[in-house]
This record gives C-alpha cells, structure tokens and sequence, in this order.
C-alpha cells in the first residue's frame, strides 16, 4: 500500500496514470448525473411545501457539499506539503482550489436562486450559512491571488498553504452553523439520527447527484492536475523526453 | 414546474455551464502548458 502511494506521489508516474484513470471518474459520473437529473426532475414528486422549487436541491446539495470538500483537500494537501515536503501535495493543492472556487459559486448562485421565491429574497447577510460560505469563496480567491502574486513556486507554495491551512476553520462553521445560530437553512436532511428526512423517490436522485458530482469533480481534479504538475517539472528531464516522444498531449 | 420552472432549469443550466466550463479551463491550461514547453524543448533542441 505504501509502496503504491510512494510511487503515485512521484509526479512522471503519476502524469502517465492520470490520463487513463480520468474516463473511469468521468463516465460513471456522468451516468450518475444523467439519471439523477432526469428522475430529480421529472420521477421524483413535488414536495408538499415548496413544490416543484425543492428540485433545486438536486445541484444545490452537490455543489455545497463540494466547496466544502475541494477546501479540506485544499487544505490537507497543503499541509502535507508544508511538512513532508511532497511535491505532488502542493500540486494538488493548487489544482483543487480553482475547481473548489467554481463549485462555491454554484453553491452560492443555485442557494440565491433557491431562496429567491422560497425566502422572498436572493440573499440574507444575517444569515450564517450564506455568510460562510460566501467567506469560502473569498478564501479560495485569496488563496489564488497569493499563489499568483508569487512568482517563486516553492515560495508561494509555502505562503498559500498556510492561509489553505487557516482557512480551514471556516468550513466546521459552514457545516454547523445551522445548528448553531439562527439560519432560514434547515437542519441537516441526509446525514441525521433516524436517518435521512427524504423519501426514498426524492433521496435516491439526489445521492446519484452526489456521487455524480463527486466522481465528475475527482475527473476535473486529475485533469488539472496533470497540467500542474507538467508546468511544475517543466524543465525536468522526464517532461522533456515526454515531449520529444510526442505521448502526453492529450 | 409550474411558477417555479424560471428557478429549477436555471439552477440546472447555470451547473452545466459551470461544468462545461470547469472542463474546458482544465483542458486549455493543459494545451498551453503542453504547448511552451515543446517550443522551449524544440528550441534547445536545435541550438544543440
């Protein structure tokens, strides 16, 4: 296990494994997306207090629950860079954070939207989920801005990881802010004792969204990742001999 | 959908779109990226 850990993190092996692992994230994804939209939206019934407008749920949740997640790889694999030195870490911390930027935004524009005829308004600043996580987002852009404004990469590798690493406080705030202050969000609906609030015609399309989200992003992930990492060991002898055997450019 | 439809297929629309564009960002860092360095390596390679 070790030993096939040790080898992924060295960047030449794992830049010729990506490319074939990216359709085995990426189709399963995009079958699970397929279905979940249709029955999301077309087999699962209205809900009795918000109708047709609930169907939202079925983007809004995944994109959530990615921005979230985008920001504690970002921050893990910084870490793990910080301290053990793992070139492949801060790699994967550069690539995930435009990525976790992007589904933030979809959190946040599908939430507005959402609460537009369901609250009466697009946006409420005294509430903490929204607040939050529009606070994830600023992370995200700052976290970018500072890898930009650097142009030494172990440098700004250093000093993005350690605001990655502080940032990191805000997503148990996002996660628990609805139990712990006042929010127009409603509790947790999926991860709750008794198990989750749904029936199972609403629940199974938005689990097929999850899991969809989940691979497509993990096929996005190794795809930008591999752009990193060629662009990080751009004057290593192995990228050179790639290029000169013409493999890799897809 | 009823009164809501404006709501639902935007929120879907707008998640394709950002997907799309996820996707193409990726592919295009990538064709760049790929791109300098066969210059730079073409280039050493007919100093040499």
């Amino acid at each position: 296990m070790w030993k096939f850990l040790h080898r992924l993190a060295s960047p030449p092996h794992f830049y010729r494994i990506a490319i074939n692992l990216i359709p085995w994230f990426a189709m399963p994804g995009l079958l699970l997306l397929a279905y979940g939209t249709y029955a999301g939206l077309f087999v699962a019934p209205a809900d009795y207090q918000q109708g047709d407008a609930f169907r939202i749920i079925y983007v809004h949740v995944p994109a959530a629950y990615l921005s979230m997640m985008a920001y504690m790889i970002m921050a893990v694999s910084a870490g793990i860079g910080l301290i053990w030195r793992m070139k492949l870490a801060h790699a994967v911390a550069a690539a995930v954070a435009p990525l976790g930027a992007s589904f933030t935004f979809l959190a946040l524009a599908t939430g507005s939207i959402w609460g537009r005829p369901m609250w009466g308004t697009w946006w409420e600043w005294g509430d903490p989920r929204l607040t939050s996580e529009l606070v994830l987002l600023f992370l995200y852009f700052g976290y970018m801005a500072l890898r930009n404004s650097i142009d030494d990469t172990s440098k700004a590798d250093r000093a993005s990881a350690v605001l990655a690493m502080v940032g990191a406080v805000n997503v148990p705030i996002i996660h628990f802010s609805v139990e712990w202050w006042s929010s127009l969000h409603q509790g947790s609906t999926l991860v709750r004792k008794g198990g989750p609030a749904m029936d199972a015609a609403m629940l199974y399309p938005l689990l097929a969204m999850i899991f969809g989200f989940t691979l497509v992003f993990g096929a996005l992930l190794l795809r930008r990742l591999r752009a990193e990492v060629l662009f990080r060991e751009r004057r290593k002898r192995w990228v050179r001999d790639l290029i000169l055997s013409g493999n890799g450019k897809r | 959908m009823g009164p809501y439809g404006l709501y639902v297929w935007s929120c879907f629309a707008l998640t394709a779109i950002v997907l799309v564009i996820c996707e193409w960002r990726a592919r295009t860092r990538h064709r760049h990226v790929y791109r300098d360095i066969e210059v730079r390596v073409k280039a050493l390679g007919d100093t040499e």
